[in-house]
């Protein structure tokens, strides 16, 4: 927490006009900070669940930093990123469980959850690379036709190679991160004593692991994209032709991007297998790559803020507002009456079961829309929107494969 | 700048890492085949040419998907995501339409049929070229001098609302679709051909003659060139650009419709989700063939369909979709341009 305090502590000090970010920093810090205590004043001290779903929502906005590198920075279309996400989860799963008794291995691993994360960081970026080696000196769709292959891969590999990852079934019961030492007291309910191997259960602790480990990376991709490699990458979204032009390495400049991108899913992956304690094939599919692509371009590209929002937005819509809406309308049918509406007959599966079917196109609905009424996300970065105001049409993530060839 | 990245490229390919990757992929791909031709040899040719039939069928569907991906591409660069629902929906429309055209089970396998599935062919072809063209009018159009990225995620959100419309029309089960065409088959050398296969092969190949023909020979198919290879130019010669890529947009979702309805027919049944990775495995023919290219298409959907029978019959059939990214993978990195491709990606 000191981290963040003295993150807080550098936004005051900046000037707002010079950083208009700073603010929007400053009000994610404070709602961080604010929303557990809010969630257990409101709920009266009963909302683990809230809170638990929030830690969850924060594995999201992990991915879309990281996706916001490739996408928005580099300009790289990444249309298999879940592939990563799988890569980080299932090697948390490797490292930290009985598994690998099964496997002919024959030996279980276990490594703490502070160092797995580095693991599993590595070998997400490990992927990143093998993949972008030789497919980074395509362009555009090409490459996000490459991605989309690898991500369709990834998962059905893990699925197929059933005597490493048992297959349909997933990896379960991963260990519990556990501090080495913690010190109950009053706040936990407990006499003063001090714990060895401390097993972190509470969903609050997950909440606080996964807003610290929000701020790191948000810190880190900050001045990443403020240093010289940032303003490569930049460079290279532009205009690749004459970044390279000016020295830049691209391919060298792209396949960073594509590395640093991967190891935040492998961060995300790491704390998701932890905290679910399990990993299954299903859970890495097209939908999440997509869903986290979403995430980043609704936000506002490139812009980290605008990210974050973006990722927490879409999170709150789609597992909390989507799968609450067939309750909700069968409620509100019984409240004005037309109880008849929630009885199922014939073709008919009741109200809430067709607001159920409905949730697909509400979700398509609300890409189609957004995306007509606002393609440039929530809040975009500052030179974008104004690129966009003066009306200058950039081919950015997609460079036009016509353009010079034919 | 062309200088550099070539350099980088040759760098890449030149470096002994690089030339041991492609001895590597080539190797590799040798030992598949190996292994392929011991089975096929062990299991001997009845079996073959079963499978190959198969194949041969499973493939003209790919292609007739792939050919609307390939269009839709080459005209305004666009992944149409939606593309694989619309083929869906085809089949779904052409279920809804049997019935009110007569085509019943007890007509099924005689000549009574041939006249009711026609109509059903062409009304679903109609409807789902009218439902192409208003998406693309709807979602597409405003956004085509947008960032690249918005058309993209719109397509995926109307594949999501075209699912979502099939899921709320019947539901999330297996549908079963009613077994119209003719059971019996062809003796050839110990192997029976089913009338099945061969009336899909027939059907697809006439529709892409068809369109082949079309394309090159008619106005419309040379202003769709044209627009594909420069749409300012194309505009100062007078054609309407609008009404142009509206029509790519009809025809694709025409061949979509008709592959549907085939797949219909031939699997006898249907799910609302089946566009997805149908889509899938038809963009892929399309990158294989070389996107953009008709003729690509339809050979890169007809190695697809091939390939898929091969694993499915003679390996192991839960590896199949991985050997098919694979090797969309493989064809990207060492062939970016495809099988036929023959315009020149930026590199």
């Amino acid at each position: 927490m000191r981290r963040l305090g003295s993150r807080l502590g550098s936004i005051l000090e900046s000037d707002p006009r010079k950083n208009p970010n700073a603010v929007v920093f400053l009000l994610l810090a404070l709602g961080a900070i604010a929303f557990p205590i809010g969630v257990q004043i409101v709920t009266r001290g009963s909302g683990s669940f809230l809170i638990s779903q929030a830690a969850d929502a924060g594995v999201y906005v992990l991915l879309a930093i990281g996706l916001n590198v490739v996408v928005g920075f580099a300009g790289l279309l990444d249309l298999g990123y879940a592939a990563f996400f799988a890569i980080g989860a299932y090697t948390y799963a490797f490292v930290a469980s009985d598994h690998m008794e099964f496997t002919p291995i024959h030996q279980a691993i276990h490594i703490p959850f502070w160092i797995a994360l580095l693991v599993g960081m590595f070998a997400a970026a490990t992927a990143g690379a093998i993949l972008g080696a030789p497919t980074l000196r395509l362009r555009g769709d090409y490459l996000a036709i490459v991605t989309l292959g690898f991500g369709e891969i990834v998962p059905r590999l893990f699925r197929n190679a059933a005597t490493w990852t048992s297959g349909v079934n997933g990896i379960s019961a991963l260990d519990t991160p556990a501090l080495p030492i913690w010190i109950n007291g009053p706040w936990s309910g407990d006499a003063f004593a001090v714990v060895q191997n401390f097993k972190i259960i509470d969903p609050l602790a997950y909440y606080v692991i996964m807003a610290i480990l929000v701020a790191i990376s948000v810190v880190l991709v900050n001045n990443l994209r403020r240093s010289r490699m940032g303003r490569a990458w930049m460079a290279v979204r532009e205009d690749e032709v004459a970044a390279a032009a000016m020295g830049v390495n691209t391919v060298g400049v792209k396949l960073l991007a594509f590395g640093i991108g991967a190891a935040f899913s492998g961060f995300a992956g790491t704390f998701y297998g932890a905290k679910l304690s399990l990993v299954s094939p299903e859970n890495f599919g097209f939908t999440v790559s997509i869903t986290i692509l979403i995430m980043v371009v609704l936000g506002g590209m490139g812009n980290i803020p605008g990210v974050i929002v973006g990722a927490l937005l879409i999170y709150y819509v789609i597992f909390n507002i989507l799968p609450g809406l067939p309750q909700q309308a069968a409620d509100f049918a019984n409240s004005i009456g037309a109880t008849g509406l929630n009885t199922p007959s014939g073709d008919w599966p009741g109200l809430s079961g067709e607001v159920q079917r409905l949730k697909f196109l509400i979700f398509g609905l609300i890409l189609v829309l957004t995306m007509l009424l606002r393609p440039q996300g929530l809040l975009p970065s500052r030179q974008r929107a104004e690129e966009l105001q003066k009306g200058v049409h950039e081919d950015t993530v997609i460079e036009d494969l016509n353009a010079e060839t034919t | 700048m062309v200088g550099s990245l070539k350099q980088a490229r040759v760098a890449f390919v030149e470096a002994p890492i690089g030339r041991l990757v492609n001895l590597l992929v080539i190797l590799a791909v040798l030992y598949v085949i190996f292994i392929l031709a011991t089975k096929i040899l062990a299991q001997g040719p009845s079996y073959f040419l079963q499978i190959l039939t198969y194949g041969v069928a499973n493939g003209a569907i790919y292609a007739l998907v792939a050919l609307g991906y390939t269009m839709v591409y080459g005209i305004i660069e666009l992944i149409n995501f939606a593309h694989g629902d619309l083929f869906t929906l085809g089949g779904f429309i052409s279920l809804f339409l049997l019935p009110i055209f007569g085509a019943d089970a007890s007509k099924a396998g005689t000549a009574g049929i041939i006249l009711p599935l026609i109509a059903v062919f062409l009304v679903t072809m109609l409807i789902c070229g009218a439902i192409n063209v208003s998406i693309e009018r709807v979602a597409y159009r405003p956004l085509r001098r947008a960032p690249r990225l918005a058309p993209l995620i719109t397509a995926v959100g109307m594949s999501f609302v075209l699912e979502g419309l099939m899921f709320l029309w019947k539901g999330p089960f297996n549908l079963p679709y009613p077994n119209l065409l003719p059971t019996t088959g062809i003796a050839i050398g110990g192997a029976t051909i089913g009338l099945k296969d061969i009336f899909v092969i027939a059907l697809a190949a006439i529709l892409m003659v068809v369109l082949a023909l079309f394309v090159s020979r008619s106005t419309l198919g040379k202003a769709m060139r044209a627009t594909a290879q420069d749409q300012d130019a194309t505009e100062l010669m007078g054609i309407d650009i609008n009404r142009t890529i509206a029509a790519t947009f009809f025809i694709g979702a025409v061949l979509a419709g008709a592959g549907g309805t085939i797949f219909g027919l031939y699997y006898n049944t249907l799910v609302f989700d089946l566009g997805f990775s149908a889509g899938l495995f038809a963009f892929t023919a399309a990158v294989f063939g070389g996107i953009g290219n008709i003729q690509g298409a339809a050979l890169g959907g007809l190695l697809i369909g091939l390939i898929t029978a091969m694993w499915d019959g003679y390996m192991e059939s839960t590896w199949t979709q991985v050997i098919i990214f694979a090797i969309l993978i493989l064809v990207l990195v060492f062939r970016p341009t495809g099988l036929l491709g023959m315009r020149v990606p930026e590199k």
